[in-house]
């Protein structure tokens, strides 16, 4: 009874107290990459664990192991069904076919958007020399349309003409960062996690963490390319050029406050120092054992029995 | 050689600079200098049908082809999506910055000393 026991805790820690620390906490915008492999962490060993409850719990009773458990309750060895029994294997179920269901619809919605985003911009777009693509709009606007296979860059003329060379060059470092390393893939599970559990009070700020995270670690990259400066300027003057549309609905969610935050927060840790080496380090340690506590507790006792 | 995006882009700019309607064969003659077949014609009007981006016309003979929207429309929804009056605008956008408001944005640019 040890495995549910210690699985249910681990999935209530990971599922409030632990994501609310690191979402409050200031050292992640000195280390994006380290916290960023922690968030996923988090989220991936919540699942497990929240599942891995449900089901050890289950199967208890049929078996000294999980694996044996479900051998002999599939064998039809076991007679009789207590009823709590039977709802912990429902829910769980249930709950893991509600996640991967969520996580397959949030990933087919986002290629339909991106698809037809897609089809727009090569329309009303020219491309450039540098690989991006020219947008014939007034508003200054750079972004990057990630795919499977090919990802655009999208600069505005009216970025174009608001930025110096040495700043475009920061923007487009920055959105070409974003293509290299796949921040979409991580964007699109922590969206798969919100849309599944919507209620859960963390699932929200947990995804917008993660989108503050993708941009500082693209900041980083094109700090490499240009001055740190010359970005903050890119950053201030994007912007200041954006004339934010009436409110509507969704506008409420991602501007108000947290614009603020977001675009202080990214000016601000140009100045600080990055985490010292051991304790990324130590971070990625902590984010591997989140990852192997659960895995342990479900398919030990079973690859004991085997040997 | 144009690719074909190229070309559905050249077609466009065609369609939304006129408000009448235009068979293959005004197309082919507009791109003239390009020496287009009228199948290559036909076949990206019909990509951009499918599109939605286009309408056709079976009434008469040749079809006739209009834009669906017109230039600024498209442009308006592309930048609702990208400045974030679409409820789930992260789907597909990694964008540079959040918003600000131009006063927030003044206090940052002043801070900067610019």
């Amino acid at each position: 009874m040890i495995a549910p026991l210690a699985l249910a805790a681990l999935a209530v820690l990971l599922a409030w107290p632990v994501p609310l620390l690191l979402a409050r906490a200031s050292w992640p915008a000195r280390s994006p990459a380290a916290a960023l492999v922690l968030w996923q962490a988090i989220a991936i060993a919540g699942g497990l664990s929240m599942i891995g409850a449900l089901l050890t719990f289950g199967l208890a009773p049929f078996g000294p192991d999980p694996f044996t458990a479900t051998v002999n309750l599939l064998m039809g060895e076991v007679t009789r069904i207590e009823s709590w029994n039977a709802l912990a294997l429902a829910a769980g179920a249930l709950l893991t076919g509600h996640l991967l269901l969520n996580l397959v619809l949030t990933v087919a919605r986002s290629e339909r958007q991106r698809r037809r985003h897609e089809q727009l911009v090569r329309l009303l777009s020219s491309p450039l020399e540098s690989g991006a693509r020219l947008l014939d709009s007034p508003a200054p606007v750079a972004y990057c349309l990630p795919g499977a296979l090919s990802s655009i860059t999208v600069v505005s003329a009216g970025l174009v003409a608001l930025l110096s060379d040495e700043e475009m060059e920061a923007v487009i470092e920055h959105e070409k960062a974003h293509v290299t390393q796949r921040h979409d893939v991580v964007l699109v599970l922590f969206r798969a996690w919100y849309a599944s559990l919507p209620w859960f009070p963390i699932a929200f700020r947990a995804q917008r963490e993660v989108g503050m995270l993708v941009e500082m670690l693209a900041d980083d990259t094109a700090r490499r390319a240009v001055p740190d400066g010359v970005l903050a300027r890119a950053i201030v003057l994007v912007g200041a050029g954006q004339d934010r549309p009436a409110a509507e609905p969704g506008a409420a969610e991602w501007g108000g406050e947290a614009s603020v935050t977001e675009l202080g927060a990214r000016l601000s840790r140009l100045d600080a120092t990055p985490l010292p080496r051991p304790l990324e380090a130590l971070v990625v340690a902590v984010a591997v054992a989140l990852l192997a506590v659960p895995t342990v507790l479900l398919f030990a006792p079973a690859a004991l029995a085997l040997l | 050689m144009a690719t074909l995006g190229e070309l559905e882009r050249s077609i466009m700019e065609l369609l939304w600079a006129t408000d009448a309607s235009l068979s293959a064969y005004d197309l082919q003659e507009e791109l003239a200098d390009r020496k287009l077949a009228s199948t290559t014609i036909l076949t990206v009007l019909s990509r951009l049908e499918n599109k939605g981006f286009v309408k056709r016309s079976r009434d008469a003979r040749p079809h006739q082809y209009r834009a669906a929207a017109s230039r600024e429309e498209h442009m308006a929804d592309l930048m609702h999506e990208v400045l974030g009056g679409a409820s789930d605008r992260t789907a597909v956008l990694e964008r540079f910055v959040g918003q600000v408001s131009p006063e927030e944005a003044e206090t940052l640019r002043r801070l900067l000393g610019s």
